[in-house]
């Protein structure tokens, strides 16, 4: 993706280093522009055009993606709309396999011509490759779907919401926060629309309609006095959703030491209460560092199963091919032919799937036309499964595809990206005040912050927004300057409590980054407050 | 056709800007040319070439704007920008944070255009790789790399006369080799705005030397240590800093930059004498624009020295409000050497580590800048003025601020990524845990 296609939010503030540089790509669009879907039949006539123009030159597969990506983004500060962008890119990428080797091109010159040209050029570009081939591609057998189609499950298309109604609740979540003691606000508004054709020479032609949102803001409190400051940012998660979710039902919001959102979200009501935990965090006592009982909030945890099980079982790691820059997986096939590497303990069962309602990942289909479903990655602690594409599919021994191809644009080739991967629910009923109960020394972390995991995943330190010191089954009060370190496999094997299934949440990122040049993915990830035991904390606090 | 000259690129804006109603009216053309090649596993895994221009437009009616961009430039396609620029512009909210737009201004000829980098293609890339391959193979070691060029112009006309070119080029490189086994790896990167100048021979062979020297290994106990980074890992630690010299957050009280009691760190000594850092748009090695995005001319500007913070940047907003001059903000930063070569920091050093590169910087808090990262791809233990041996990966916790202030030496500077820094030796460098990660 080009770097001159990003459209930067400026003036967030410095401690919002999250929603500073958020890429946004394509051109500005009108609202009502964007409303307007392409009509199925011509993107069934412009793939024919492309798949026969391969055929043609030499290809014996060939896929087609004709992608309109439409982005709107609402960003305010403080009293102020900062900035309203609504985006929409269009085009189409042709990939092809000829003399055994893929190829790839794009184009948004969709007539005739510019299609063929297309498809030419990456037949052209497969055969030079194909000179440097060490290993002709394989690539597992898929049935063609015919002509089907998939949308986002949803009650309310958040583009079809006038952006004044938008605009007035981010304004009224500034207000709540500044109310109740926010020196500064920010928030922002981002949604997705992704409407992707694809069709293939296995014979499917398969049209979606993705929807993605993601509300979230960024409070900061200033002690002008002792000149410290605190931050604490939504609680929200982007979901795969309309927007219901900013219309939440009460039977969708947990009550615990603050309140927590399960599929729909009181953006107003989190901003109240970051404001008044930012002053808190202020004098809160300082953590003393060493071991402590971790009770971790789905809130936070997604990102911890994210960066120590999601990308070290993406099988390209695990392999090489992101050797130069995410790195590669300490979780290599030896360990999986093995049958016994003991990942985490009994308690552990982590699954990837597509198909999770609400999810970021949810499709119907993925980006090489496979339908999606789910399967196990760690079972009982044991390293099962890795997460694989319809060419790495034969290494696994597998004579199917897992559906993990993705793309980020109809310009961008499609490759492996990780699927939903999330911590399956205790199988015993227990809640988080029960598990609360059980922790002589502990921390209840809530809300992701500060992450950073080495380029095998094995050591890995953690931050948070909220953290809760436990004392002999209870809260006594609230934490700052809270990390903590773990290897991946002590940690996992530190598991020693799943809440049950009334408590599993989504938790998720817009933008997993991967590749060079980088394409980002939205992927959730799901669990139930989850307890570790001996995980060591540290103290960040340091005097300048 | 991306490329537009002076001439070519004048001519659409003007045109663009004759069918503006708006009370203010900005218009800015820019094109790419990028090319790549990705490898990995010894082959070559991707490759392409990618060329867009467009025109963007942002109209304004007292504090209120809209923008709308295109990329055909007809005359109906020009004018019909324009009207939908107008039009958003009536829908938006006022800002009241609006500035008026700046007069006519004038910029120093900028020299980040390099005709051989604009020269590359697809053949000249595959060259380049193959020679990085070569490397790795006869080693017997597993190369994965990464090569791209960029060629890009931008220009900048507004409504009160302002009009501004540049045209420019860079070439990044990067590749890691590593040894069958998987047991070490090594890692080499470098960028130009010529790319002449790049060596993809060269830096495998650094990469792959790496891989070796890097096998087997020890753990030694994490804990605060005299470090020498060289310039990879110098300019991973200092590239973080700049966020912190905009005014404005450093006003707010939410920067590191922000003072006890109000206001800025201005004129303070935060840094060890030695740490001098500007940025200069006429650097050969590491040029930039000579105008900002928002019109304003860029000058070489020195942000620290001799440890005294200089300048903070101001937008043409906070400056208004403060009543001081604009500044734009930190570009392109080149942090002044010293007279040392790492071997000569590792003659001198009784106990200490020497780092390749950090991975995985996150920040922990902003208050103190505080980051926490990781080593890879080449650490070694010192003993005595001597390399002993490698040493497995560590995670540090520590604040490039607190680093700087316990800066011993300096080296010769040179260029990485978008930086031109020194290799360093610091002493008491937090590394907080053992990672076994190759």
């Amino acid at each position: 993706m080009r770097r001159r296609d990003f459209l930067q939010f400026a003036g967030l503030g410095a401690g919002a280093a999250m929603l500073q540089s958020i890429p946004v790509f394509g051109r500005d669009v009108s609202i009502s522009e964007s409303l307007t879907p392409v009509d199925t039949a011509l993107k069934k006539r412009m793939a024919d055009v492309a798949l026969n123009a391969a055929r043609s030159r030499g290809a014996t597969y060939t896929d087609v993606r004709i992608g309109r990506y439409l982005n709107q983004f609402i960003v305010t500060r403080d009293k102020n709309i900062e900035n309203t962008v609504n985006t929409e890119s269009y085009g189409m990428g042709v990939r092809v396999i000829a003399n055994g080797s893929w190829g790839f091109a794009a184009t948004d010159k969709l007539d005739d011509d510019g299609i063929a040209q297309a498809a030419a050029l990456a037949v052209q570009i497969a055969k030079e490759n194909a000179r440097l081939l060490t290993e002709p591609v394989q690539l597992a057998p898929q049935k063609g779907y015919g002509e089907v189609s998939w949308k986002t499950p949803m009650q309310k298309n958040a583009f079809e919401v006038p952006i004044k109604e938008k605009a007035d609740l981010l304004l009224a979540v500034n207000d709540a926060a500044l109310n109740n003691g926010a020196s500064y606000m920010s928030s922002v508004l981002f949604l997705v629309n992704e409407q992707k054709y694809f069709a293939s020479t296995d014979g499917s032609y398969i049209d979606q309609d993705i929807h993605r949102i993601w509300p979230a803001f960024f409070v900061t409190r200033v002690d002008a006095k002792s000149g410290k400051f605190e931050t604490r940012q939504s609680l929200s998660a982007p979901m795969g959703m309309g927007y219901e979710y900013l219309q939440g039902n009460p039977k969708d919001q947990i009550n615990s030491v603050t309140a927590l959102y399960n599929k729909g979200y009181d953006m107003v009501a989190d901003a109240k209460a970051a404001a008044k935990q930012a002053v808190e965090k202020i004098t809160a006592k300082s953590v003393e560092p060493g071991k402590y009982d971790l009770i971790l909030d789905p809130s936070h945890l997604w990102l911890t199963i994210h960066e120590s099980t999601g990308h070290p079982t993406e099988l390209d790691r695990v392999l090489g091919y992101e050797a130069n820059y995410a790195g590669t997986s300490f979780l290599t096939l030896d360990k999986w032919e093995s049958k016994k590497f003991n990942y985490g303990n009994k308690n552990v069962n982590i699954f990837a799937d597509k198909t999770q309602q609400g999810s970021l990942g949810a499709v119907g289909y993925d980006d090489e036309g496979v339908k999606c479903k789910e399967w196990e990655i760690i079972k009982d602690g044991t390293l099962v499964n890795y997460q694989a594409i319809r060419d790495q599919a034969h290494i696994l021994g597998l004579n199917e595809s897992q559906g993990c191809c993705y793309a980020d644009n109809w310009s961008s080739v499609q490759f492996q990206r990780m699927a939903n991967i999330s911590l399956r629910p205790g199988k015993v009923k227990l809640s988080p005040d029960d598990m609360i109960k059980n922790v002589e020394k502990g921390i209840y972390i809530i809300g992701d912050g500060s992450f950073s995991i080495d380029q095998q995943r094995y050591n890995f330190q953690f931050g948070g927004q909220l953290f809760y010191e436990i004392r002999n089954g209870k809260i006594v009060g609230m934490l700052k300057d809270v990390a903590y370190q773990a290897n991946t496999q002590e940690f996992w094997n530190a598991c020693s409590a799943i809440a049950d299934e009334r408590d599993y949440r989504l938790g998720g990122s817009f933008f997993d980054g991967k590749g060079q040049p980088g394409q980002s993915s939205a992927v959730s990830h799901g669990s139930s407050t989850t307890r570790f035991n001996g995980v060591n904390v540290i103290n960040t606090a340091r005097k300048l | 056709m991306p490329i537009l000259s002076k001439e070519d690129a004048l001519a659409i804006m003007k045109k663009a800007l004759s069918y503006s109603k708006a009370d203010e009216c900005t218009v800015n053309l820019s094109g790419s040319e990028d090319g790549n090649i990705r490898y990995a596993r010894n082959a070559v895994s991707t490759a392409g070439e990618q060329s867009q221009t467009s025109l963007g437009v942002t109209s304004s009616f007292g504090k209120r704007s809209g923008s709308a961009t295109i990329n055909e430039f007809d005359d109906a396609s020009l004018e019909k920008v324009m009207r939908r620029s107008e039009e958003l512009a009536k829908l938006a909210p006022e800002n009241p944070e609006y500035m008026p737009l700046l007069g006519p201004q004038t910029f120093k000829e900028s020299v980040n255009y390099n005709a051989t980098t604009a020269g590359m293609n697809p053949d000249k890339r595959a060259e380049a790789v193959a020679k990085s391959l070569k490397v790795a193979k006869d080693a017997s070691h597993e190369a994965a790399g990464f090569l791209s060029n960029s060629t890009d112009f931008n220009a900048t006309m507004n409504s009160k006369g302002l009009f501004g070119y540049n045209k420019s080029t860079d070439v990044s490189f990067s590749i890691t080799v590593r040894n069958r086994e998987g047991t070490g790896s090594g890692y080499a990167s470098k960028s130009y705005n010529d790319v002449s100048k790049l060596d993809t021979l060269a830096l495998t062979k650094i990469a792959s030397s790496k891989a070796s020297m890097s096998a087997a290994a020890k753990a030694i106990e994490p804990g605060k240590y005299t470090v020498i980074l060289e310039p990879l890992a110098a300019s991973d630690m200092i590239s973080t800093m700049f966020n912190g010299f905009d005014a404005r957050n450093a006003d707010e009280g939410r920067s590191y930059m922000s003072k006890k009691g109000g206001g800025t760190r201005l004129g303070e000594k935060l840094f060890d004498e030695k740490v001098t850092m500007y940025s200069d748009p006429l650097n050969p090695d590491l040029p930039f624009s000579t105008f900002s995005g928002d019109g304003r001319p860029q000058q070489k500007t020195v942000w620290v020295e001799n440890g005294v913070v200089k300048k903070l940047a101001y937008s043409r907003y906070w400056a208004q409000q403060k009543g001081v001059e604009a500044l734009p903000a930190a570009n392109r930063i080149i942090m002044q050497g010293g007279n040392s070569s790492i071997d000569d920091m590792i003659k001198s050093t009784e106990k200490g580590i020497l780092v390749t590169r950090f991975w995985y910087i996150r920040f922990v808090d902003p208050q103190t800048l505080l980051l926490t990262g990781l080593t890879r791809d080449g650490t070694f233990y010192i003993e005595n003025g001597k390399v002993k041996f490698p040493i497995k990966n560590f995670r540090f916790n520590e604040s490039p601020v607190i680093m700087l202030n316990n800066l011993e030496e300096l080296g010769k500077a040179e260029r990485v990524g978008n930086l031109i820094v020194p290799p360093m030796k610091i002493r008491d460098f937090t590394f907080t845990s053992l990672s076994d990660a190759v």
